[in-house]
């Protein structure tokens, strides 16, 4: 018997959680919103979801094939990139343009760099930005939502470029019943989903709070206290999508609470700018790549204190 | 007023239920105990008999071998067998192997001691330190040297560690229940020893009912009883401090550093029950637990009492044991055997099944920074462990490795399952050695 006995380093009990149901759990809290982008701009955007989670899959299994690293697809992180590349585009785009973006996002900004744990920036906007610069027309055609399906302006667009056509109203926009990406139009179940993941632990409410309340406070005072506007600007375009579910990647945003909490409003600080300031009228995927660099960098600085040191 | 606690920590699953409601049971010595001479942080003590000698209960037999170090006593009446090396739970010791007459004889030097408010500290600490006390929570430090603090570290309060913070142990939290007042007496003593004013009793909420019945216990007197949050590692010298007085003992300082001394409310029974009878360190109380074990039990037992008669004791095993634990299962010590002796530290016997003992596998870090969040002393874990992989060891102490407690908080709470702490424990290692160059 005595040689059966296993001899460890404490500690010799591990909490329940790891790597793969942390990715399940923010699998299953993006559900509800992909799946509503697929209610509101049909079977298409169905199609663009599938094809995206798949060559996620496929690339990173090929990856690590290559590598001569164990196959992790089991771990869900391949599907969450690829999930959130999907929701992140319009549903108008062309079959390979899903394929050629997740394709970019797990074999350059994950596989290359390490795999899991090593992108510096988030896989799934990093393929988003790569494909806005490079094809932009299929990138920003919006969808209006049923019945007649024509191609639409988003409602910052239209606020930025004062466009005169009819707002959607403050409801669909909640409900997400208005054009933009296939997954990021309602607020309403982003912020449920996002809710899901606090309660579960999965993530802090650190990040999206104090990023969606940077943006509210500024937006408030660019627009002259315009409550409306402010309203458009919290749930409208992808700032939901993006403090929750982007934001918040672990792997490339900062470890230490101080950190978090100057990434978080750098990140509604670079957001609103843009929106206001920039050439586009959206800003959330730009700001969180560009946070996404900076993390490292706010990490040195903000050690936590140690017990029983300088205070 | 709310409960008291610290920053970070986690709260892992208490697995107490199957022994908290148990009263302490008496296991009568088998019929030979294996006495070590080395049951403490410290010197090894000389062994002052030898075989075929007589030995009564509470006879010394085996002298400090220095200061820091601590007397050894006869746990029963009968013949030594045998002085030799043997292996213990702190590796190959000298041992003292007493054949039980089962007459529980006792030595003349066991009487009652005077009444410790006519004794000077002095006094006292000659008392406790003869009688062989160590620190009973787990780490075994001699507690007359924890009572001779420098004279340019003035102390003034001293907290008595009740928490029990490691999952599945209740030894201390059933002595709590059983013998509150020989707990306060003892506290008492070590107040007077050093002339302290505060006396302070932290105990986690998850025992509502000693934190009652301390109090009572403790009622005309001017000692505080407490009650903390039930979270790890709550016992934890530095955490239980700062909960119990607000005051943070400083990076790579100790205790008397600020003003206080920390025991264990079983080294507090034991002193009170010195005071009470006369009785060295012989005997103490233990937890014999886990999935492993067929019935759990609080055991009280005569130091040298082999694991496995403990075991026994408890029906014996359930199933093959994967793994024995001396301790809890937080920072608890894994042997390689059950042929050991239990010593004045041992708290607990945890057993796990086969399953339990399975190693996780570890994956790649995905940098939650939970490891962060959760270090109760502020470090950077996954920082420590990456550059210790890596073999940059002057990095490692950069980012403070040496501060760290070894609570093990971080690698419970990673999802990768990576092994942090034993990493850093390694950084640790690394850092001393070559500071000692």
């Amino acid at each position: 018997m005595e040689n059966r006995l296993t001899v460890s380093s404490s500690p010799h009990i591990r909490s329940t959680e790891t790597t793969q149901k942390i990715m399940r759990d923010v699998t299953i809290a993006l559900l509800p919103a992909a799946a509503f982008g697929v209610y509101n701009f049909g079977l298409r955007a169905l199609a663009i979801l599938v094809l995206s989670i798949l060559t996620a899959i496929v690339t990173e299994a090929a990856c690590q094939k290559i590598r001569k690293q164990p196959i992790t697809i089991d771990d869900f992180s391949a599907v969450v990139t690829g999930l959130l590349l999907g929701m992140n585009l319009p549903s108008t785009v062309p079959f390979w343009i899903p394929i050629v973006g997740s394709i970019f996002a797990i074999a350059v900004v994950k596989q290359a760099f390490g795999g899991l744990g090593h992108n510096f920036i988030n896989p799934a906007l990093a393929a988003r930005a790569l494909l806005v610069a490079s094809w932009p027309v299929e990138m920003t055609t919006w969808t209006a939502v049923t019945p007649d399906a024509t191609s639409t302006a988003t409602v910052l667009g239209i606020i930025k470029e004062g466009l005169d056509v009819p707002m959607p109203s403050l409801l669909d926009t909640i409900i997400g019943t208005i054009g933009g990406c296939i997954g990021e139009t309602s607020a309403l179940l982003l912020l449920l989903g996002g809710l899901f993941l606090i309660y579960r632990g999965i993530i802090s409410i650190r990040i999206p709070g104090i990023y969606i309340g940077t943006v509210a406070i500024l937006t408030l005072l660019m627009s002259g206290f315009d409550v409306q506007v402010t309203l458009f600007h919290i749930f409208s375009g992808g700032l939901i999508l993006g403090a929750f579910f982007m934001a918040t990647d672990y792997a490339s945003s900062p470890i230490t609470i101080k950190g978090q909490v100057i990434y978080a409003v750098g990140l509604g600080l670079l957001t609103t700018i843009i929106r206001f300031y920039g050439g586009y009228p959206e800003g959330v995927s730009y700001s969180i790549l560009l946070m996404n660099v900076a993390a490292p960098l706010i990490d040195k600085y903000t050690k936590p204190r140690l017990f029983g040191g300088a205070k | 007023m709310g409960l008291l606690s610290f920053k970070g920590g986690i709260h892992p699953p208490h697995a107490k239920k199957s022994t908290e409601h148990l009263a302490i049971v008496d296991f009568k010595a088998p019929k030979v105990v294996e006495i070590p001479m080395r049951q403490h942080i410290g010197a090894p003590c000389e062994p002052i008999v030898k075989k075929g000698d007589a030995v009564l209960v509470g006879q010394l037999i085996g002298a400090a071998g220095g200061f820091v170090s601590a007397n050894v006593h006869s746990s029963v009446s009968g013949t030594v067998l045998d002085v030799k090396k043997q292996t213990t739970a702190y590796g190959l010791d000298t041992v003292v192997i007493i054949d039980n007459d089962e007459r529980y004889e006792l030595s003349d030097t066991v009487k009652p001691k005077p009444d410790f408010m006519t004794l000077s500290g002095k006094e006292i600490i000659d008392i406790i330190k003869e009688a062989g006390i160590v620190g009973m929570g787990g780490a075994g430090f001699p507690t007359h040297v924890k009572l001779s603090p420098p004279p340019e570290k003035p102390i003034d309060t001293i907290v008595l560690n009740g928490a029990e913070c490691e999952p599945y142990l209740t030894c201390d939290h059933r002595i709590m229940l059983e013998e509150p007042d020989l707990i306060i007496k003892g506290l008492q003593i070590l107040m007077r020893s050093l002339n302290v004013p505060n006396g302070v009793v932290g105990i986690e909420s998850n025992k509502p009912d000693a934190i009652e019945r301390m109090k009572i216990a403790a009622k005309n007197t001017t000692i505080k009883v407490v009650g903390l949050k039930t979270k790890y590692p709550q016992g934890a010298e530095k955490q239980l401090i700062y909960a119990c007085t607000n005051r943070e003992i400083p990076s790579g300082g100790l205790p008397m550093d600020i003003g206080v001394v920390v025991s264990n409310v079983a080294t507090a029974l034991t002193i009170g029950n010195l005071f009470e009878t006369g009785l060295p360190l012989i005997e103490r109380v233990c937890t014999v637990t886990g999935k492993g074990i067929k019935s759990p039990k609080n055991i009280r037992f005569r130091v040298g009492t082999p694991l496995k008669a403990l075991i026994e004791f408890c029906d014996g095993y359930n199933g093959t044991p994967g793994k024995i634990l001396l301790g809890g299962p937080m920072m608890g010590v894994a042997q390689f055997t059950d042929t050991l002796p239990a010593m004045k530290n041992t708290s607990g016997i945890l057993v796990f099944q086969e399953d339990e003992a399975k190693l996780p596998e570890a994956s790649a870090c995905i940098k939650c920074g939970k490891c962060v969040v959760t270090c109760p002393i502020g470090l950077q874990p996954i920082q420590i462990s990456a550059y210790a992989i890596l073999h940059e060891y002057d990095k490692a102490a950069q980012f403070n490795a040496l501060d760290c407690i070894e609570c093990g908080s971080c690698s419970f709470i990673c999802p990768a399952k990576r092994p942090l702490l034993q990493s850093i424990r390694v950084a640790k290692r690394e850092i001393l050695a070559k500071k000692r160059k």
